[in-house]
């Protein structure tokens, strides 16, 4: 039997059948979750996935974070279930503070909608241990407000503990510091998508789901849809992500 | 017969915290010179909320300003606000205070 995962529904998410598909794809069986529901039905995992819950109003993600669901996913999150967040759905994780740092308005102003690269930094997180090798994986990003910003502080820290997940990668094959074209929205460090503490939520700005076939352009975000749904399936069996540990205590390499 | 409560009117202006970027603010310079003004710098561009609120006093007005402001109005991690107080009138009969 496939392992349930929930992905939730606000009004103004408009990448959720994207999000079914992908995990569909990568053998789940997506569950549905309204934004009023307070409870999660059962699921092992949760993908909140890209659109602009309630229109993007006063900041993006920020009104879905009040939304009752959220209450039921930071509980979820806090008992160790994996949750990633893509596009707005990390908007949403970071407004809600279960993934540190913001998303600020795009460098260049401009909506920004196109395909990207980004290297996993670590292939033992939770999100990324179904990434068979560390090169640069090709899916698109689509948003207006995806800058990734946090204080020096707390990137040195998010660096030494190993939560950076993603960079987006300069076509020499370096990462892609904030002026660089392979960078999409000016993110600080390069950064793409982060973990919180714990290992066990991260969230990113390009869309994986979308990537899932190599028919309709990339399959590189198959192995992060992947790793997501193998991570429910440990955590359905045992009741822990062992990748979150092991995040939790060891430097990236 | 509950409290006698009135209606405090307040603007909270969120603006982006010193050295935070601010692409809006840059491209609002950056268009200065089609206009052919000179010598304006500093453009930062943030967001001005007015609301009004029915509370007992003004000290219990301001506290609920300063919550929402805080927590939904700007994010402190980019964010920074100042509450303006607009000032008060009677409430209509039959308002209650916020809680």
């Amino acid at each position: 039997m496939s392992v349930r995962i929930g992905i939730v529904l606000f009004p103004g998410s408009n990448r959720d059948i994207d999000a079914v598909n992908g995990l569909t794809v990568a053998g789940a069986e997506p569950v549905i979750l309204w934004h009023e529901d307070t409870d999660l039905s059962g699921v092992s995992g949760v993908l909140l996935p890209g659109g602009f819950a309630y229109g993007d109003y006063l900041r993006a993600g920020v009104i879905a974070r009040f939304s009752p669901v959220m209450q039921a996913v930071a509980d979820f999150a806090a008992r160790g279930g994996p949750v990633l967040g893509i596009c707005n759905g990390f908007q949403v994780l970071a407004e809600a503070g279960l993934v540190p740092g913001a998303l600020l308005r795009n460098r260049g102003l401009r909506f920004v909608c196109r395909e990207v690269a980004l290297t996993p930094e670590r292939l033992d997180s939770p999100f990324t241990r179904e990434i068979r090798e560390r090169r640069p994986l090709r899916m698109p990003v689509a948003h207006g407000e995806g800058c990734y910003f946090a204080d020096d502080a707390t990137l040195d820290a998010l660096e030494r503990d190993g939560q950076v997940l993603w960079r987006y990668t300069a076509s020499d094959g370096s990462t892609a510091g904030p002026e660089d074209p392979g960078n999409p929205n000016g993110s600080l460090r390069g950064i793409a998508g982060v973990a919180n503490a714990a290992g066990n939520v991260a969230g990113l700005m390009p869309h994986p789901e979308t990537a899932v076939e190599a028919l309709i352009g990339s399959a590189d975000g198959l192995g992060i849809v992947r790793s997501l749904v193998v991570s429910a399936e440990e955590y359905a069996a045992t009741g822990a992500v062992t990748g979150a540990r092991a995040l939790a205590g060891v430097a990236p390499r | 017969m509950s409290e006698p409560t009135r209606v405090y009117r307040f603007a909270v202006n969120v603006t982006p915290k010193p050295g935070i970027l601010d692409p809006q603010g840059k491209a609002v310079e950056r268009s200065l010179p089609h206009l052919g003004i000179a010598g304006v710098t500093g453009v930062r561009v943030g967001r001005r909320v007015e609301l009004a609120v029915t509370a007992t006093d003004a000290e219990a007005a301001r506290a609920i300003v300063a919550r929402l402001a805080g927590e939904l109005l700007s994010n402190p991690l980019m964010e920074q606000y100042e509450v303006e107080a607009l000032g008060e009138t009677p409430a209509p009969a039959g308002a209650g205070a916020a809680g």
